[in-house]
């Protein structure tokens, strides 16, 4: 049985404007010790979706509806009181933002600490001695000093760390990292990113990698889901999905990854701006920014359809496989030329 | 710390020379003549000239700020009134009282009154109590001191009976001549005058809360509150109020300070004999060192409010803590 299988969730908000369909349909399974990484740009409804999941979206706005199962547990509907066990004990979270994600009023001890003291029946003494132990286990340097020192004392790297060191402090399942490098700069991402395979390794635990960045992709994960305007258009392990990706919209976010050696040339970029979620555009979502677009792409919504490689990978496009695989293999050749040159 | 308390003892003075300047400036601007206020109705030309040369108003506005300045440092008095030679810094003393006392009395109202409500219409935005709330604080903010004291002076001490309509007591016992005295009685008379100050401010206040609260709850650490499984409960009293009341001690040590120097409409529609009272009395008199005086004091207040001010957050908020 997988850790958490999702099946066709559904979030969508009641805004003043209207309502703004986040989430439609997504479906997808994390096993256990495994790295689900989920790309997308802002705004393709990858961190809601898993906001979702934690039951995190507020409830007075938010319209929930599908399956969302921890070993066969249902979630959606579950108590509040259920869920806040769940929460930082089975799951854990991690957020983009270290500088704003911890609370500027209380030393990291104290946070830490009230993670320990709210699913486990100890004293605040043996809440503390874990709480330096999970801090020198994320290597922050001195940390049976560090431990009284309040948020803004650490640098953005080092706030991760605590982060992760809270989110960890419990010894869930599973992780949610929701971008957890993305504030950061380059070097740190590289130390954040060793520290959690790590700590995956260690802890044996699943981990759901939420970023843009297809490189950390490539790092961590062994699956990845493809998002775009709320929906899941491409799904495959991770190394089909470099091998061959089946769908344009992929195509494009790998076509837009920085090269060290093509210098000074633009990087291609996918024209447009990513879909509006108020007004979706009719048919499939990234037929406004496609260049293989087709009037069948304007009216109608692709199906996930598995792919000639295997049936675990599964993309939405109405492209014939002949065209596709053509393309693509123009597209590499140029990828791979430029890499050369 | 060292740096930051002199930076605030020479903003102080600083202050001080602002304040009392502008006051002589004005007072030498309005058409008034206190000699002749201070001679009384019946005084002849010769008699005004006496009045005027003994309070040194026959000198030019600079000698007597000079002189005002001088009594202050060298012999740390504020003068005495023109009108009934009475020592100001007596008369302060006297008055100071009575304003802290309905001051200090109708903050613990308003606070105790808007943090509770602010806090609820955070949490339930746009619901029944929520919307009464703000109709509540429509009318508070729109209201004037003078027709709340006066309509609720009418209502409740007149028509009810269930309050003095106006008057002072002292909170300790022992003064010579009072009429009423010790702290019943004491709150007993501040009743209205306090829920005049509630209405007033609470609905400021309790539009700040609820603004303050509702943008901390939208914190991301609020939310890796929630995800550390923290209840709803633990997540408002450990995480969000802390936060959101940063702001409201700030705007509250600016009041208290403000108020200090005097609730002129309040005091005055309760008959209290308050500073803000002594400041109108002086104002019809021309008497400058009683109004030189409570300027004074009203700086001082402010300065103080805005140091205590500092002091509370700094334990308040670790990251503008002195090291």
């Amino acid at each position: 049985m997988p850790a958490l299988e999702v099946k066709d969730l559904n979030t969508s908000f009641r805004t003043d404007d209207g309502i703004v369909q986040a989430v439609s349909g997504v479906s997808f399974s994390l096993d256990e010790g495994h790295t689900l990484g989920v790309v997308g740009e802002s705004g393709s409804g990858k961190s809601v979706t898993f906001l979702t999941v934690m039951g995190l979206v507020d409830p007075r706005q938010a319209q929930v509806s599908g399956s969302v199962q921890l070993h066969g547990e249902q979630m959606l509907g579950a108590s509040r009181a259920r869920l806040q066990q769940i929460r930082g004990a089975t799951i854990g979270m991690i957020f983009q933002d270290p500088m704003t994600s911890l609370n500027p009023v209380k030393t990291i001890g104290w946070q830490l600490e009230e993670a320990v003291l709210i699913h486990q029946d100890v004293t605040r003494k043996d809440a503390r001695r874990q709480a330096i132990e999970i801090l020198k286990e994320v290597e922050i340097p001195r940390a049976d000093q560090r431990v009284d020192d309040y948020p803004h004392q650490f640098s953005g790297g080092m706030r991760q760390r605590v982060m992760i060191a809270m989110a960890l402090i419990n010894g869930p399942e599973i992780l949610i990292a929701d971008e957890p490098t993305t504030a950061l700069d380059v070097t740190t991402q590289a130390q954040i990113l060793r520290l959690m395979k790590r700590l995956q390794d260690q802890h044996k635990m699943a981990i759901v990698m939420i970023t843009h960045d297809l490189g950390v992709v490539a790092e961590l994960a062994d699956d990845v889901l493809v998002m775009y305007g709320g929906k899941v258009v491409e799904e495959a392990k991770v190394d089909d999905l470099f091998a061959k990706p089946e769908m344009p919209y992929t195509w494009g976010l790998l076509g837009s990854l920085p090269r060290l050696n093509s210098a000074g040339e633009r990087l291609d970029q996918i024209p447009g701006q990513p879909p509006s979620l108020l007004n979706p555009p009719s048919g499939c979502a990234f037929h406004p920014r496609c260049e293989y677009v087709m009037s069948r792409c304007r009216t109608e919504m692709p199906d996930l359809r598995s792919s000639a490689q295997g049936a675990d990978h599964r993309f939405r496009c109405f492209l014939e496989d002949e065209e596709r695989t053509r393309i693509w293999q123009g597209k590499r050749a140029a990828l791979v030329s430029e890499d050369a040159a | 710390m060292t740096h930051f308390l002199i930076r605030r003892i020479f903003w102080a003075i600083f202050l001080f020379f602002v304040a009392t300047i502008i006051t002589y400036l004005i007072f030498w601007v309005i058409p008034a003549n206190p000699a002749a206020l201070a001679a009384g109705k019946s005084a002849t030309p010769a008699d005004i000239a006496r009045v005027s040369h003994f309070l040194h108003l026959d000198e030019p506005i600079w000698k007597q700020y000079l002189r005002f300045v001088w009594n202050l440092l060298g012999h740390g008095s504020l003068g005495r009134s023109y009108v009934n030679r009475q020592t100001i810094d007596s008369s302060i003393a006297k008055d100071a009282p009575v304003t802290a006392s309905l001051v200090f009395g109708g903050a613990v109202c308003w606070l105790s009154l808007s943090i509770p409500v602010g806090i609820l219409s955070a949490l339930r935005p746009r619901s029944i109590m929520d919307r009464i709330s703000m109709i509540f604080v429509l009318i508070g903010i729109s209201a004037h001191p003078v027709w709340i004291g006066l309509i609720l002076s009418y209502v409740v001490g007149y028509r009810l009976g269930l309050t003095p309509i106006a008057g002072y007591c002292n909170f300790f016992t022992g003064t010579a001549g009072a009429q009423c005295e010790g702290p019943v009685q004491w709150a007993y008379h501040l009743i209205l005058p306090w829920i005049t100050f509630m209405i007033l401010f609470a609905a400021l206040y309790v539009r700040l809360i609820r603004a303050n609260v509702m943008e901390t709850m939208s914190e991301d650490y609020v939310r890796t509150a929630r995800a550390k499984g923290a209840s709803e409960r633990r997540v408002m009293i450990q995480h969000v109020l802390r936060n959101s009341m940063l702001p409201v001690v700030t705007i509250l040590g600016m009041d208290l300070g403000l108020a200090l120097g005097g609730a002129i409409f309040t005091e005055s529609i309760f008959n209290l004999p308050g500073l803000g009272h002594e400041l109108i009395n002086a104002y019809n008199t021309a008497d400058l060192p009683m109004i030189t005086g409570i300027v004074v004091f009203a700086t001082v207040a402010v300065i103080v409010f805005n140091f205590i001010v500092d002091v509370t957050y700094g334990f308040l908020d670790p990251r503008i803590r002195p090291s």
